[in-house]
Formats: C-alpha cells, sequence, structure tokens
C-alpha cells in the first residue's frame, strides 16, 4: 500500500465515524418519536 | 432557532469541503512526507476539538457537582476566579517562565488559564441546573467521537512515517488511549447505571478524567517521544499556507463538533421528557388498576 492510500484510508475512515455517529443520533431520535407514539396510544 | 439548525448546517458542509480542498489541493506537499503529511489537516483539529469537548465537559461536571448546595457553589465560584487571577499573572514571574518548555510564551498559557473562569462563567450561565448535565454528557460523546478519529488516523499515518502502527510505551499515545478509555466508561457509566446517583458519580469520574488532557497536552513538551514535537506555539515552523489550512480545517471541525453537540443535547432534552412522561404514565397506569384492590377500599364496602 503506498503512502497515498493512508491518506485515503485516514481521511475515509474520519467520515465513516462521523457518519456512523450520526446516523446513532437518527435512530435514537427515531426511537424516542416511537416511544412517544406509544405513549400517545395508550392515552 | 428552528431555521438556523439548517443554515449552520449548510455553512458547515460548505466549510468542511472547502477545508477538505485546501487540505489535498491548496496547501504545499511536505518535503519529507510527501502527500500523507496531509492527514495532519484531520488529525490534529480532531485532537484540539475532542480537548475542547473534554474542558467543556470537565467544566460542566464541575458546575453539576458544585451547584448541589448554595455554599459550595460560592466557594467554587471563588476558586475559580483567585486560580483565574494566579493562573494569568503566574506565567510571567521568572521562577515560572524558567520552568515553562521553549517556546512556550507566558501569554499564551495566561490566555489559556483565563479561559477557564471565562467557560465557568458561561456555561453556568446559559446552562443552569440539570441542563449542566446534559451538556456534560453531550460533550463527552462529541467528545469520544473526535478522540475516536485522533486514535484511528494517527496509526494509518504512523504506519508510512515511522514504520509501525502503534508505538508501545509512548507517553502521547498512551495518555491519549488512556484518555478515550476513561470517556467511554464515562459513557457507559451514564448509559448502563440507573442509580439516583449516577450523575453525581459520572461528574466526579470526569473530573479525574479530565486531568489526563494536560497529560496528553504537555507530553511532547516535556517528554521525549515518537510523536513529533508541536509546530505551532512550540518553537517550530510551518508554511504559513499549511497553517491557514490546519486553521480553516480546525474551524469547520468546530462547527461540524457544534452541530452535534446540539443535536445529542436536543436528544438529551427529549429523551429526557419521554423518561419522565413514561414515568408519569405508568405510576397513573399503575394507581387506576390497582386502586379497586386495595384492601382499604374491600374493607370499607
Amino acid at each position: 500500500m503506498n503512502a497515498t492510500k493512508f491518506l485515503i484510508a485516514a481521511y475515509a475512515a474520519t467520515w465513516l465515524i462521523h457518519g456512523g455517529y450520526i446516523l446513532s443520533l437518527v435512530r435514537r431520535f427515531r426511537k424516542l418519536r416511537q416511544q412517544v407514539k406509544e405513549l400517545g396510544k395508550q392515552k | 432557532m428552528k431555521r438556523a439548525f439548517p443554515i449552520l448546517a449548510v455553512l458547515t458542509t460548505i466549510l468542511l469541503t472547502y477545508a477538505s480542498y485546501r487540505a489535498l489541493k491548496i496547501a504545499p506537499t511536505d518535503a519529507l512526507q510527501g502527500d500523507v503529511y496531509r492527514i495532519i489537516y484531520y488529525h490534529v483539529p480532531s485532537a484540539w476539538t475532542a480537548f475542547l469537548l473534554f474542558f467543556v465537559n470537565f467544566i460542566a461536571s464541575v458546575q453539576y457537582l458544585v451547584g448541589t448546595n448554595s455554599s459550595t457553589k460560592a466557594a467554587g465560584k471563588w476558586i475559580v476566579i483567585v486560580g483565574g487571577v494566579i493562573g494569568a499573572v503566574a506565567p510571567f514571574l521568572p521562577p515560572v517562565e524558567h520552568v515553562l518548555p521553549t517556546g512556550m510564551r507566558p501569554s499564551a498559557v495566561a490566555t489559556t488559564v483565563l479561559l477557564i473562569p471565562a467557560f465557568y462563567f458561561v456555561i453556568g450561565w446559559l446552562f443552569p441546573g440539570e441542563r449542566l448535565d446534559m451538556l456534560a454528557v453531550t460533550a463527552a460523546e462529541v467528545g469520544v467521537v473526535f478522540c475516536t478519529i485522533v486514535l484511528v488516523t494517527g496509526p494509518v499515518w504512523a504506519r508510512p512515517v515511522w514504520g509501525i502502527w502503534w508505538a508501545p510505551g509512548d507517553i502521547r499515545l498512551t495518555s491519549t488511549l488512556v484518555l478515550w478509555l476513561i470517556y467511554v466508561s464515562y459513557l457507559v457509566l451514564r448509559r448502563f447505571s440507573s442509580s439516583a446517583q449516577t450523575q453525581t458519580l459520572a461528574a466526579a469520574l470526569a473530573v479525574f478524567g479530565a486531568l489526563d488532557v494536560p497529560l496528553v497536552y504537555f507530553s511532547i513538551w516535556f517528554f521525549r517521544t515518537q510523536h513529533p514535537q508541536p509546530v505551532i506555539g512550540g518553537g517550530g515552523s510551518m508554511d504559513p499556507r499549511m497553517l491557514e489550512t490546519l486553521l480553516i480545517s480546525w474551524t469547520a471541525f468546530l462547527c461540524l463538533a457544534f452541530l452535534l453537540g446540539w443535536s445529542r443535547f436536543r436528544l438529551e432534552v427529549f429523551r429526557r421528557q419521554v423518561e419522565e412522561a413514561q414515568a408519569l404514565e405508568s405510576l397513573l397506569g399503575a394507581g387506576a388498576s390497582t386502586a379497586p384492590s386495595l384492601p382499604l377500599d374491600r374493607g370499607s364496602k
């Protein structure tokens, strides 16, 4: 693997980590909205 | 406020794109390392952002701990003021100036120290009561994300430059890993402990965890490490285009951290509201279902 591939790997890893974290935030928001819907149904 | 988020998100995307373009195209190639040195534009700003977020977590945790009663709150306020004044004056005193590493300017140290009381009062004012705890968990989580990037991009950069992925025993690398582990354990504690004391315990852990931040930062000044010496404020030199790109990249990452923190803070507020509603609902539900079967009711009938 030449040096440029290490550069690409580092940049790709950075965006994968940020993307993963944003997805986890979205998933947690969805889960909470689902819980709010269920609370609404119970009432 | 609802419009501010998408506007800031668009501006951050533009800034990140511009920072990446500068990092890959405008900044000159390093004479020794070649193009692989460009990892610096993601690695270093991520590290600075992580340190800043852990610092916010530390301040919020201290405020949360001392805010439990009015006397500790007043004592905390005065300790921060006196500490800030001493810290701002001390670096200019000859015995202290003599101890500072070569290239570290007393004015830079004094400014950094003055940031502590500034952050302390701004954070206390903007995030009163329980919001301090929400800010602490937000800063820790986003800080761990940035610290993870530092720990991933560091070895990827080290392999072609040093010939090894990791330098075992190197104090900068080890202390960064320890810092990451401390904040991961902080998040694990918050996630899996349901005790009433969780928030206080987490705040105490955060205060001890923050002690590792200066060790990480100053390790390359005071110890001989595989990690290179600082090029900014450490007596080193850097091409102005490289420095400009690094600062633009840091600004872009700060904006991203702010957006992520904003989202995470809103999530935390929402989560607590849902938990409260669920607790109230189960309390009312339990009350409605058990009330007719209470022994007292049967007896009275």
